[in-house]
């Protein structure tokens, strides 16, 4: 088979970022949507990933390196979050978070 | 141009497409959870066949081995390992609208990133010099511990300030004068 | 040194305010003490006094075409073509003013201090007095027309803040107010005249408006391009500010009202000087006047009309203060018949024996009122001859001088203005006539209230309850009553007379009441020939009038005040004949009581109509319109609130949603906007 296409790598990713955004809309469990989120960071890597490759310039994979650090650290907090919250409402759905609702 | 190797590349984004497929539309969330491990580890075979050696080792250290395990434990601590029939469906027309909204704008996105001309190569880092430096991860620790020295130090900032948070926000609060 | 005879009062004004503010009103009523504010108020008139007399001395030792002195201080402004200085003048007629006003003004000062002697805030009264002085000092020394209506709104203000002076009173508020806005009224037409001569005459320095005037040859169709019409015009507008001011038909309704304030007050500014201002402004635009014989026969006319009509309302009233106040209406419309004709000199004679002796009368009766602890209506006095010597005596020469018997002053002024009545070319027997009945009925009820306040016996208890409240009488409508509050440390029941800071400035204005007609002597007359550089006199003669005519005149006058005194002796000596004479002749006696029901037409024509359609402007339109306008703008933020608040649905989902269409919006502009 040819090479793989710089487009099809993209769109591969994309398409990674874009369940992620589905499974952040769609999904009523908060910690399903925190790893939807992790999806879609992942996606973002891999752009980043690729184009490091194309340009030949490193700083892209500086770059990753910093988001997965970040990353890291919003998941530990938010899961730090979901414990607060299921303290209070004794759930895990989004839909009985109404307390700014007005 | 890129050397990558097709079969290796397209086993490994299929097996990715289908288990994130599987992470947002499974009812259980472990095995969400478990799917999402899967996505974790092709994403890291990819990065190696990108040549980014040292990334694709921090991806499952990190990823695969430290931020799913702790979504493990929360499942686990808040007992959510069973199906939860009333958590996983939105309305109808809400996931027929998101799902719509969603492939609209991958379609979009696809056929610009088909028209789009790449650019040229402009960096010094090609794989060659690379190779002659000592290695992906000898580079980059040096890049690291030079250029990116600042970013690296805030950071680790962040990570204390992120440890705090946690323990913060999620310990237990004793009762103390009013209930 | 001209620009200090305004100067004094204003200096003082400052100071007594101060005095006021920072030393008497935070200790409070029981330690006001009058000598202090009252003696810095009266030392400053007085030295305004000396320097007017100063200055007037040095006009007659000048020749006189020469007899001016100007003092330019600043320029006040200047627009377009309009320039106006601060500016004083001194020439004969505000020279003879200034040294009255001022002379008379120092005597009810000293007055003063002795009746507001247990007044609880008299560094206000004197800071009020000071300021009237300089206002009126303004008024009289001013060069130009804005610096006379600069004085002549001040005196107004004066003449509100002093007869409002006891403002919890809501009545005597209201008899303040009441003087204010009449006042305006006229103002008005003064304001309109100003402007007229501004435009006719491209200036309103007196200076300058006389000289277009004067030099212009008489008897051509216009004077500078200014018509016959347009100076009638003129000279009507300034009249109307003048009826305001001087209270003629119909703008006198607040001049019986003005009794309200202090008694001191009402001798000061409504008798001697406010009042005063505008024969003042008549007399100084003589040349004017004189150019338009339709403006000076409604000025006579208006001035004999409301001499008589005061005259026949003084009749009946009951209230010492009334009386005098009704007196004072019909003597300036003597003063106004006099400009009327022609006699401006006349005029001004009568003013300034008019102050001497209704400033005493004034005074004699407030010293009446200050010894019956309050006491004002004169059907409960009498005999009061024995108890207030002094005051009795002093009031008697007021008392001659008003009803015109010779040799006292008010004879020869009064005189002079019948006979320039009946004599001069724009006179007419009627006036005259008009004039000789009301000098009549002056003199018929002069002596009545003289009859029933002095003589006779006394028609009061004499302990009488010291209560320091008004006392209503029984025929009372709206009666602001001059109270001023007597502290309870004064001696109860009898009736005294007064002190002597009260009885010393009586006398001084007897003396001047006898001896003050000496200046104008007909056919001798030192005033006419002083004034003779400001007030071209001519002696004309109507043909068909003898000039043996004058003494007949004369004698028909002194006949008739002898007449109407003797009458009002015998009558009022047989309190039961007056009685039954009130009831046989009741109609007439209570339209006359009532004033002719003017106040009460006034009132149903002018006033309730303004009230109404003020009432429905407020409800129909401020309340309803604008006050909507001005909710509906907070109803609609709120509207706007509720609605957008629906956004904010607190669902995670929903917000995910919100910012995917916002991405959406964003990727599409960039991609797809642009091309």
């Amino acid at each position: 088979m040819s090479p793989v296409e710089p487009w099809v790598v993209l769109a591969f990713s994309s398409a990674i970022f874009f369940i992620g955004l589905y499974g952040v809309m769609v999904r009523r469990n908060i910690i399903v949507i925190l790893m939807s989120i992790e999806l879609m960071l992942n996606a973002v890597n891999l752009t980043f990933i690729l184009f490091s490759r194309q340009l030949n310039d490193l700083s892209g994979q500086m770059s990753v390196f910093f988001i997965i650090t970040v990353a890291a650290a919003e998941s530990a907090v938010g899961l730090g979050l979901v414990i607060a919250m299921f303290r209070t409402l004794r759930s895990v759905d989004t839909d009985e978070i109404q307390l700014l609702k007005g | 141009m890129i050397a990558l190797n097709p079969y290796f590349f397209y086993f490994f984004a299929g097996l990715a497409i289908a288990c994130a497929l599987f992470v947002v539309l499974k009812k259980n969330p472990v095995a969400s959870a478990f799917s999402l491990v899967v996505v974790f580890f092709s994403f890291a075979a990819i990065y190696a066949m990108l040549e980014a050696h040292l990334i694709a080792a921090l991806q499952i250290l990190v990823y695969a081995g430290a931020i799913m395990v702790l979504f493990i434990f929360v499942i686990m601590l808040l007992n959510q390992d069973g199906p939860s029939l009333d958590l996983n469906r939105s309305p109808l027309y809400a996931r027929i609208l998101g799902g719509a909204a969603c492939l609209g704008i991958f379609a979009s996105f696809l056929f610009a990133f088909k028209n789009a001309t790449l650019i040229t190569a402009t960096g010094l880092f090609t794989p060659e010099r690379i190779e002659a430096a000592g290695g992906n991860t000898q580079v980059i620790s040096e890049l690291m511990f030079s250029e990116y020295i600042l970013p690296f130090e805030l950071t680790s900032v962040l990570l204390l300030a992120a440890i705090v948070a946690s323990v913060a926000v999620a310990k237990r609060k004793r009762m103390e004068s009013e209930p | 040194m001209l620009a200090w005879i305004p100067l004094f009062p204003l200096l003082c004004f400052l100071v007594n305010c101060a005095w006021y503010a920072f030393g008497q009103a935070p200790r409070g009523k029981e330690k006001a003490g009058a000598l202090i504010p009252g003696l810095i108020a009266s030392f400053s008139i007085f030295a305004s006094f000396l320097v007017s007399l100063v200055l007037f001395l040095k006009l007659q030792g000048l020749e006189p075409e020469q007899r001016i002195i100007n003092q330019s201080l600043y320029n006040w402004f200047s627009v377009a073509n309009l320039h106006v200085e601060m500016a004083f003048r001194l020439d004969a007629l505000s020279a003879i003013f200034s040294v009255f006003i001022t002379g008379v003004a120092t005597l009810i000062h000293i007055y003063s201090i002795g009746y507001m002697s247990h007044d609880a805030t008299p560094g206000k009264y004197f800071a009020y007095l000071n300021l009237f002085c300089f206002s009126m000092l303004m008024l009289i020394l001013g060069a130009s027309l804005p610096i006379l209506f600069l004085g002549w709104e001040g005196v107004g203000l004066c003449s509100y803040l002093l007869i409002g002076y006891w403002y919890a009173d809501t009545l005597k508020a209201s008899a303040g107010k009441k003087a204010f806005v009449v006042n305006r009224i006229g103002d008005l037409g003064f304001l309109l005249g100003m402007f007229l001569i501004f435009y006719s005459f491209g200036s309103l320095d007196f200076e300058a408006v006389r000289s277009i005037v004067v030099g212009t040859a008489h008897g051509e169709g216009t004077i500078h391009g200014v018509g016959q019409g347009t100076i009638t015009v003129i000279c009507t507008l300034l009249f109307i500010g003048c009826m305001g001011k001087s209270a003629q038909i119909p703008l006198y309704v607040w001049l019986p009202d003005a009794m309200a304030g202090p008694t001191p007050v009402s001798a000061l500014i409504h008798a001697a000087t406010m009042v005063t201002s505008g024969i003042y402004l008549v007399s100084r635009l003589n040349f004017l006047y004189s150019l338009s014989p339709t403006a000076m026969s409604i000025v006579a006319i208006t001035g004999a009309v409301t001499a008589f009509f005061a005259a026949t309302i003084a009749i009946a009233q009951t209230d010492i203060k009334k009386v005098l106040a009704y007196s004072t209406v019909s003597q300036l419309g003597y003063m106004f018949l006099a400009c009327g004709v022609g006699a401006y000199t006349a005029g001004v004679f009568h003013v300034i024996t008019h102050a001497f002796f209704k400033a005493l009368l004034f005074l004699g009766a407030g010293s009446v009122i200050h010894g019956m602890h309050d006491e004002q209506d004169i059907l409960k006095m009498g005999g009061l001859k024995s108890k207030m010597p002094k005051t009795w005596l002093t009031f008697t020469v007021g008392l001659l001088a008003i009803c015109g018997l010779p040799p006292f002053s008010g004879f020869f002024s009064k005189d002079e203005i019948l006979w320039q009545a009946f004599s001069s070319p724009s006179g007419s027997v009627i006036l005259w006539l008009l004039g000789a009945v009301t000098a009549v009925m002056t003199a018929f009820y002069m002596t009545r209230l003289y009859s029933l306040t002095f003589l006779g016996t006394p028609r009061f208890s004499e302990n009488r309850p010291h209560t320091g409240a008004k006392v209503i009488p029984h025929q009372s409508h709206s009666f602001p009553h001059d109270g001023h509050g007597h502290g309870q440390s004064h001696e109860s029941g009898g009736v005294h007379e007064s002190p002597s800071l009260m009885i010393i400035p009586l006398q001084v204005l007897a003396v001047l009441s006898f001896a003050g007609g000496l200046i104008g002597i007909p056919h001798f007359s030192w005033l006419d020939h002083w004034l003779e550089t400001v007030i071209p006199t001519h002696h004309a003669v109507s043909s068909g009038t003898a000039p043996a005519m004058e003494w007949v005149l004369m004698g028909v006058s002194i006949f008739g005040a002898a007449v109407g005194m003797i009458f009002a002796l015998k009558l009022y000596s047989n309190l039961d004949l007056v009685s039954h004479l009130k009831t046989r002749f009741a109609p007439i006696h209570k339209l006359l009581e009532n004033k002719w029901y003017v106040d009460e037409i006034f009132n149903f024509l002018f006033i309730r109509p303004i009230y109404q359609l003020s009432l429905a402007l407020w409800k129909g339109f401020d309340v309803a319109v604008i006050d909507r306008l001005a909710l509906s703008l907070g109803w609609m933020s709120e509207r706007t609130g509720q609605t957008v608040r629906v956004i904010q649905t607190g669902s995670l989902h929903v917000y995910a949603i919100m910012t995917l269409l916002g991405l959406i919006m964003t990727v599409g502009y960039l991609m797809y906007g642009m091309a």
